[in-house]
């Protein structure tokens, strides 16, 4: 019995971090409607200042002044990005402020390596809290009680702040009307500003916390925004009271479910989370929010099929490219052969993005499920590469059939996290489930057979099905089907009210999607010759994002483009420098913030200037509408 | 005759939030091709009486039946399938498609086309799409991005939308909300010519008393949830409760009754 108290207090003392992480995205959030992705980098480096503060100076108040001086100057980081990065993203649509904090994240990451290194660092014990309390004969650290009173007290602490102050209340006015705040003369400018440094005080504050128990590392910014995701879907973002709950929830199920479930013990916190998800889709203690009014995209610009001389041109394309054997080295051909398995998994996304609205922060969940789905068939079940080739991706379509129906109950930034989350699942089920997965070691020696073995053989393979792939997605764009799946990304209340079961189509176009990744996925197993948990990683998922971004979310064509041109400069990149996400990071902030259209976007902004420029006068009827920025 | 049910039959509707009854007992029908006018000043239950024809909102009791069969807490797109058509107050219209697609959408719902991945919409039911932008007067506007447009062909646009499933009944929160006064003229004259045309009945809900005068064949007239009249214009205009609700006991309403009379 005494076990399982002690148990259940460990499970409170993790709550208390986490706490603290989740409430600091949560109040961002009701004010900015920002989802700060950076959250778990500014809890990462609160963790790493503190420990470099409290190395250096020693005693009592060395470590808790190092503590708090720490929070502060990352808070001050805060203030520094929120003025210059995310004054300039307010009006942009939800996808690019998730993409700019997210490209951040990855910055944060290579920068803590470059100062700090990668190994892990233990820190000190806290001073007065070095021992351990007995309790029936178990023991519990007594810094973990201290975290454990730390949690009511900053709940208590943030109340009285937004209840008794004037600034809690502008805040509080902001989170249910902000252009209202805005229009009785508050300076907006400045209320976000101080918010989002308040959001971000709390994660550091949550990270330096966080040094006596837990060794310093530079992933942890990856793990805490999981959960925090997690956390703040069970308990209603923009809640504080619901982060509270929530956090106490998640972590006595992560406490608990490593007695039940040893190996897959996240499984348990996905169990919950769905079923809340189900009953209460906006959260524990959030409020469902009122149909938003869309920010329309940058564009309006409708789609048209291509023409029968842009379609020769493709094919011309497609026969050159299908040449590259004739003249290319092997090396050449499968770096082509790795572009072409990436023209598919960002199609697939595409799809899902562009024409459903929909944006998936976990789309590697599929492409690996579909890459594992092959390693199975073709180790464990010995069949031919063709039939695992075809077999393989259904993997992926029932990844994406289970959790794609859950998704697509949320849209927008519940959607991102909600997906990000399920890849993250995966991804853990992948690493733990060592006696399947071959976990951290993969399952290798997955080779093709004679038939597609040279590399010319697999580059066409790979090119025969991304040239189908690509084809078969843009007739589904211009079938009825993708008509219907524009119509939900545009108004789900008109959808509704002629009659379409929005969230049917939506599923179904979850479905596709993650089946056309498997595909990407299958295909890549056997070129890598080896699957590994990476496969279905954040980052890959991440890699899809830009290449649709990259292309131009708002276009048909996008996907191809930009995958074409992100994996050739990602393959560059990656042999020329060892800070590739720095570099990458910094590439999709400078995206977001001056290129927002893409590059078929952009083409497609050149042509219609020329175009407009020769018959003079009927500029006005053609001018895209800007968005509000 | 009178073996046939009515168009739509609403019974003893009633809502309440809390303490307020936002709707109490309201009972009416609709003949088809007749124009119903829903009026009442702000927060008599409009608005919540709508929401519980179109399936938006679930009344704590009475039923809704359209031609004998319930609709009461079918869900929005079933009572479409139904064959009820429907605008906003706020226009809800597909942005980023051009004013044709926007058309076609309804009508490929309409045709159950709606998972067909392999067929070529922008062909499915061109014409079709074309002759419903005719009706409306907005042939000139099919390829345009709907999001250009001006608020008023918008409004035609989703008349053109709600004419898609070739629907029974129309129901039409504010038609005119945000129109200048000439386009709130030409469309209800449209809307009132093709209900007639088709055998529609129309229920509108409107602020604008020439609108409804004009256009109205019936007026109910709800006031703190409750019905409190019903009748053809010229006796709904000389009602001395709904003269009181709108216009206050005075003499004011004397002088401006006779100048409407006199047109």
């Amino acid at each position: 019995m005494a076990f399982y108290v002690v148990q259940f207090l460990t499970g409170l003392a993790s709550a208390a971090s986490l706490f603290l992480v989740a409430s600091g995205l949560s109040i961002i959030f009701g004010v900015t409607r920002i989802v700060n992705f950076a959250h778990g980098a500014f809890y990462m480096i609160g963790a790493y200042i503190a420990f470099t503060l409290t190395e250096r100076f020693s005693g009592a108040f060395g470590f808790w002044g190092g503590v708090l001086v720490a929070a502060l100057a990352v808070a001050l980081i805060g203030v520094l990005v929120e003025m210059v990065l995310l004054r300039r993203i307010y009006h942009a649509p939800e996808l690019f402020q998730l993409l700019g904090t997210f490209g951040l994240t990855l910055m944060v990451e290579d920068l803590v390596v470059l100062i700090w290194g990668p190994d892990d660092l233990v820190g000190r014990r806290a001073p007065g809290f070095k021992g351990a309390v007995d309790f029936f004969g178990q023991n519990i650290p007594s810094y973990d009680l201290f975290l454990i009173a730390l949690g009511p007290v900053v709940l208590g602490i943030l109340w009285l702040l937004f209840q008794r102050t004037r600034w809690g209340v502008l805040v509080r006015a902001a989170t249910q009307d902000r252009d209202m705040v805005a229009a009785l003369g508050v300076n907006q400018k400045w209320l976000f500003t101080s918010v989002f440094a308040v959001g971000v005080f709390l994660a550091a504050l949550g990270g330096a916390l966080q040094i006596p128990r837990d060794a310093v590392h530079h992933a942890m910014d990856l793990r805490i925004i999981v959960e925090v995701f997690v956390v703040v879907v069970i308990g209603g973002l923009g809640s504080i009271i619901g982060a509270f709950v929530a956090a106490v929830l998640v972590s006595e199920l992560n406490a608990f479910g490593i007695l039940i479930f040893p190996k897959i013990s996240i499984i348990l916190v996905f169990l919950v989370m769905a079923v809340v998800l189900i009953v209460r889709p906006w959260g524990l203690f959030g409020k469902p929010e009122a149909p938003a009014r869309k920010t329309p995209g940058l564009t309006v610009n409708p789609w048209r099929p291509l023409t029968s001389n842009e379609r020769l041109a493709a094919l011309a394309a497609l026969v050159i490219a299908a040449t590259l054997p004739l003249f290319a080295g092997n090396y050449a051909l499968t770096v082509g052969s790795e572009i072409a398995i990436f023209v598919i998994f960002a199609v697939s996304l595409h799809f899902l993005m562009s024409v459903g609205g929909l944006a998936s922060f976990g789309h590697a969940a599929y492409f690996g499920l579909g890459a594992y789905g092959v390693a199975f068939l073709a180790k464990m079940a010995g069949l031919p590469m063709i039939v695992c080739l075809l077999l393989g991706p259904l993997l992926g379509c029932m990844g994406a059939a289970v959790f794609g129906f859950f998704a697509v109950q949320l849209s927008g930034v519940y959607f991102a996290m909600l997906t990000l989350a399920f890849a993250q699942i995966v991804w853990s089920i992948a690493f733990q489930w060592v006696s399947v997965t071959g976990g951290d070691n993969g399952i290798l020696s997955i080779w093709p057979e004679k038939w597609a073995a040279s590399p010319s053989h697999f580059y066409w393979l790979a090119l025969g099905v991304a040239a189908l792939v690509t084809i078969a997605l843009r007739i589904a764009v211009f079938s009825p089907f993708g008509y219907a799946l524009r119509a939900t990304r545009d108004s789900v209340l008109r959808s509704e009210a002629v009659g379409i079961n929005a969230k049917r189509i939506q599923w179904t176009a979850f479905v596709i999607a993650g089946t056309t990744a498997g595909i990407g996925g299958a295909l890549f197993a056997y070129l890598k010759g080896s699957v590994f948990p990476d496969n279905l990683g954040i980052s890959l998922s991440v890699d899809a994002l830009v290449m649709v971004l990259l292309g131009g979310v708002e276009t048909v064509s996008g996907g191809v483009i930009g995958a074409i041109v992100y994996k050739a400069l990602n393959i560059w990149l990656v042999s020329q420098t060892d800070l590739s996400k720095l570099v990458l990071g910094g590439f999709i902030v400078l995206i977001v913030v001056v290129f927002p259209k893409g590059i078929v976007g952009m083409l497609e902004l050149l042509a219609q200037r020329r175009r407009k420029s020769s018959p003079p006068g009927s500029s006005l009827l053609a001018k895209p509408i800007e968005s509000t920025e | 005759m009178s073996a046939a049910p009515p168009l739509l039959a609403v019974e003893g509707l009633t809502k309440s939030y809390g303490g307020i009854h936002a709707v109490r007992g309201v009972s009416f029908s609709l003949r088809a091709g007749e124009i119903l006018a829903l009026i009442g000043p702000n927060g008599a239950g409009k608005s919540t009486c709508f929401d519980m024809l179109n399936g938006q909102n679930k009344p704590d009791t009475g039923h809704v039946r359209l031609l004998g069969e319930e609709t009461t807490g079918k869900r929005p797109r079933d009572i479409w399938r139904m064959g009820v058509g429907r605008t906003f107050q706020i226009t809800a219209t597909f942005a980023t498609m051009t004013v044709r697609e926007n058309v076609q959408v309804a009508l490929i719902s309409h045709g159950k086309q709606l998972f067909n991945l392999w067929g070529s919409a922008p062909n499915v039911d061109r014409g079709e799409a074309g002759r419903l932008l005719e009706l409306v007067g907005m042939s000139g506007y099919a390829d345009r991005p709907c999001g250009e447009l001006a608020y008023g062909d918008l409004k035609r646009l989703e008349l053109a939308v709600a004419l898609a499933n070739q629907p029974k009944l129309l129901l039409m929160d504010e038609p005119t909300a945000g129109m200048a006064p000439r386009e709130r003229v030409e469309l209800m004259r449209l809307t009132a010519q093709i209900a007639r045309e088709k055998s529609i009945g129309v229920l509108f809900t409107e602020h604008d008393m020439d609108v409804v005068f004009e256009h109205a064949d019936r007026i109910i007239v709800l006031n703190r949830g409750t019905l409190i009249a019903e009748g053809s214009p010229a006796e709904v205009r000389g009602n001395p409760q709904v003269q009181a609700i709108y216009l206050g006991e005075g003499l004011l309403y004397e002088a401006g009754h006779r100048e409407g009379a006199s047109i």
